[in-house]
């Protein structure tokens, strides 16, 4: 028992290092980050912190991010919770086709689709918006999201449908007062994962913005300037990035120590 | 369980498909287009058939980063997927020690991208990195901007922090899924913790394994942020994966040609490979359930 306790220790303190030096530059000067080696800051100092709450394009930069990430995770769960029903409860006409297909759009190289998004999300007018980023972020997130709802459902019996059915209860009325609560601890974790993936996303929400819509990811790159890097700001917003996903995974942890085992058995 | 046809079933999925193929089918399209002409200006387009697909097909650079990016996805999921069942095991089963174990090991998975080379940039430094001093400290000469191998180790050690998260969350979420009662059993029988391991926890797991497992291929395979901010693809080209020459094609070079037939080909790999690895673990999930 002692063994793996200290193994786990190992583990953890491996994920939390770089972490560490994050959290330690953030509050340090630049000259202290670049000029020398110090296990914790000599002249500890909030400054990186003040200029990203003071200066409204570095946070605006933090609530742009949460609401596409907000729209892009409410939108997929709700459009994937059906169709994660029809494909765990029916055959259809190209149902493996179909699985298969939306799996696919995960796959899609960025570095050459980003023109074409580019174009077409100029000439339809959703340049530089919320929704147009969640929007692109759903390619990803979908799939996902109907796949691990897929596996949720497989494993409620398919008796309770029936009874359901016989009660005489409409199918929308059992899908949402009694299906849905039934799994909620899968919508818990969906919900994350679509969050974790829309919110670390760079390169699409880059492209797809310049102003209004700048996410957090993008703002970032502008601490490259010709002074060298602002290593310090740097690394107090990427501190501050940690938070919101903190905070959810938090929520979720229930959900996630209840178990899954996924998949059709 | 034997699922009942019904087409109607199509009305439920169609939000679904009308939100991805919102995204998917023009960008798609684009490039497929692109990828058969030659692209002088705005304006000016020349039809060239197959040629892109050929000479990318001979591009002896291409293969040497394919070779490169073959080589860093297999070892980064047989390293990623062991650690990331291992620690599953490790992590404790209840209570609050359990939640907080958690949270900090989902942590990495919650950085940007960017931010996430960022902070390894740092670290690894040998002057001012925690990492890279505590190496050096140890009497190893480590220098991960000058010498290949170093800064190769530096990704992948960078993607094995950053994405082992992600199978061990799964894979614990999979483990606490089996009852009690299998566990009971096992002790009663007198089974070895292998024995636990290989024939009621991994049967268990497989699900969330695949996942896991598809998820971090497709990933590791198009992987471009955090090398791209850590090394830049340097020292020569030992830390160039797939991605990262592709986008020297298409933005350094304005290839626009080239590069959508280099990305329609790289995108047929994955999908290759996930459509192997989906259809194999299918049909072992068959023989496993009886």
């Amino acid at each position: 028992m002692k063994k793996r306790a200290i193994l786990l220790v190992v583990y953890l303190v491996f994920i939390l290092l770089p972490i560490y030096w994050m959290l330690n530059m953030s509050f340090k000067e630049n000259e202290e980050i670049t000029g020398l080696f110090s296990l914790w800051p000599k002249h500890f100092t909030w400054a990186n912190y003040a200029i990203i709450f003071g200066d409204s394009s570095w946070y605006s930069g933090y609530i742009n991010s949460l609401i596409y990430v907000g729209i892009n995770m409410v939108v997929s769960v709700t459009v994937a919770l059906p169709a994660a029903y029809a494909f765990s409860r029916f055959r259809f006409l190209g149902d493996k086709h179909m699985f298969f297909w939306l799996l696919t759009n995960r796959m899609a190289p960025p570095a050459v689709f980003l023109l074409p998004f580019f174009q077409f999300y100029s000439t339809i007018g959703l340049m530089d918006t919320h929704i147009g980023v969640a929007l692109a972020h759903m390619l990803f997130n979908v799939p996902l999201a109907v796949w691990i709802l897929e596996g949720f459902m497989s494993g409620v019996p398919k008796e309770l449908d029936e009874t359901a059915y016989v009660d005489g209860s409409s199918f929308p009325r059992f899908f949402v007062r009694v299906f849905i609560p039934l799994i909620r601890a899968g919508i818990g974790v969906t919900a994350f994962f679509c969050f974790m993936f829309s919110w670390v996303e760079l390169l699409l929400a880059r492209t797809l913005t310049s102003v209004d819509a700048k996410p957090i990811v993008a703002t970032m790159t502008r601490t490259v300037s010709a002074a060298g890097m602002d290593w310090g700001v740097l690394a107090a917003a990427g501190a501050l990035t940690l938070i919101p996903g903190a905070i959810l995974i938090w929520f979720v942890r229930n959900y996630i120590a209840k178990g899954f085992a996924m998949g059709r058995v | 369980m034997p699922k009942t046809v019904n087409n109607k079933a199509w009305l439920l999925v169609l939000p679904v498909f009308l939100c991805v193929a919102f995204s998917a089918i023009v960008p798609l399209m684009t490039v497929v287009n692109y990828s058969v002409q030659d692209v002088l200006g705005p304006d000016q387009r020349v039809w060239v058939g197959v040629e892109w697909f050929k000479s990318t097909l001979r591009d002896p650079e291409l293969h040497s980063a394919l070779y490169r990016q073959l080589e860093f996805s297999v070892l980064v999921l047989i390293i990623e997927v062991t650690l990331g069942v291992g620690v599953a095991l490790l992590l404790p089963a209840k209570g609050r020690l359990a939640s907080l174990c958690l949270v900090i090991v989902a942590l990495p998975l919650l950085i940007p991208w960017n931010v996430v080379g960022t902070i390894w940039q740092i670290f690894g430094r040998g002057d001012i990195g925690l990492g890279g001093v505590a190496i050096n400290a140890l009497g190893i000469d480590y220098n991960y901007t000058a010498k290949a191998f170093d800064a190769w180790l530096t990704v992948l050690v960078m993607d094995v922090w950053h994405w082992t998260p992600l199978v061990a969350v799964l894979a614990y979420a999979g483990l606490r899924a089996i009852p009690d009662a299998f566990y009971q059993a096992a002790k009663i029988d007198g089974a070895s913790a292998w024995s636990v391991f290989r024939y009621i926890q991994l049967p268990k797991l497989r699900g969330v394994l695949m996942i896991a497992v598809l998820l971090r291929f497709m990933d590791s395979f198009m992987i471009y942020t955090e090398p791209f901010v850590l090394t830049g693809g340097g020292p020569g080209d030992a830390t160039t994966f797939l991605s990262q020459y592709l986008t020297t094609l298409a933005v350094g070079r304005f290839d626009v040609g080239p590069a959508a037939a280099f990305s329609l080909i790289y995108f047929l790999i994955i999908m290759l490979f996930c459509f192997g690895f989906y259809t194999v673990s299918q049909n072992v999930g068959k023989g496993d359930a009886k």
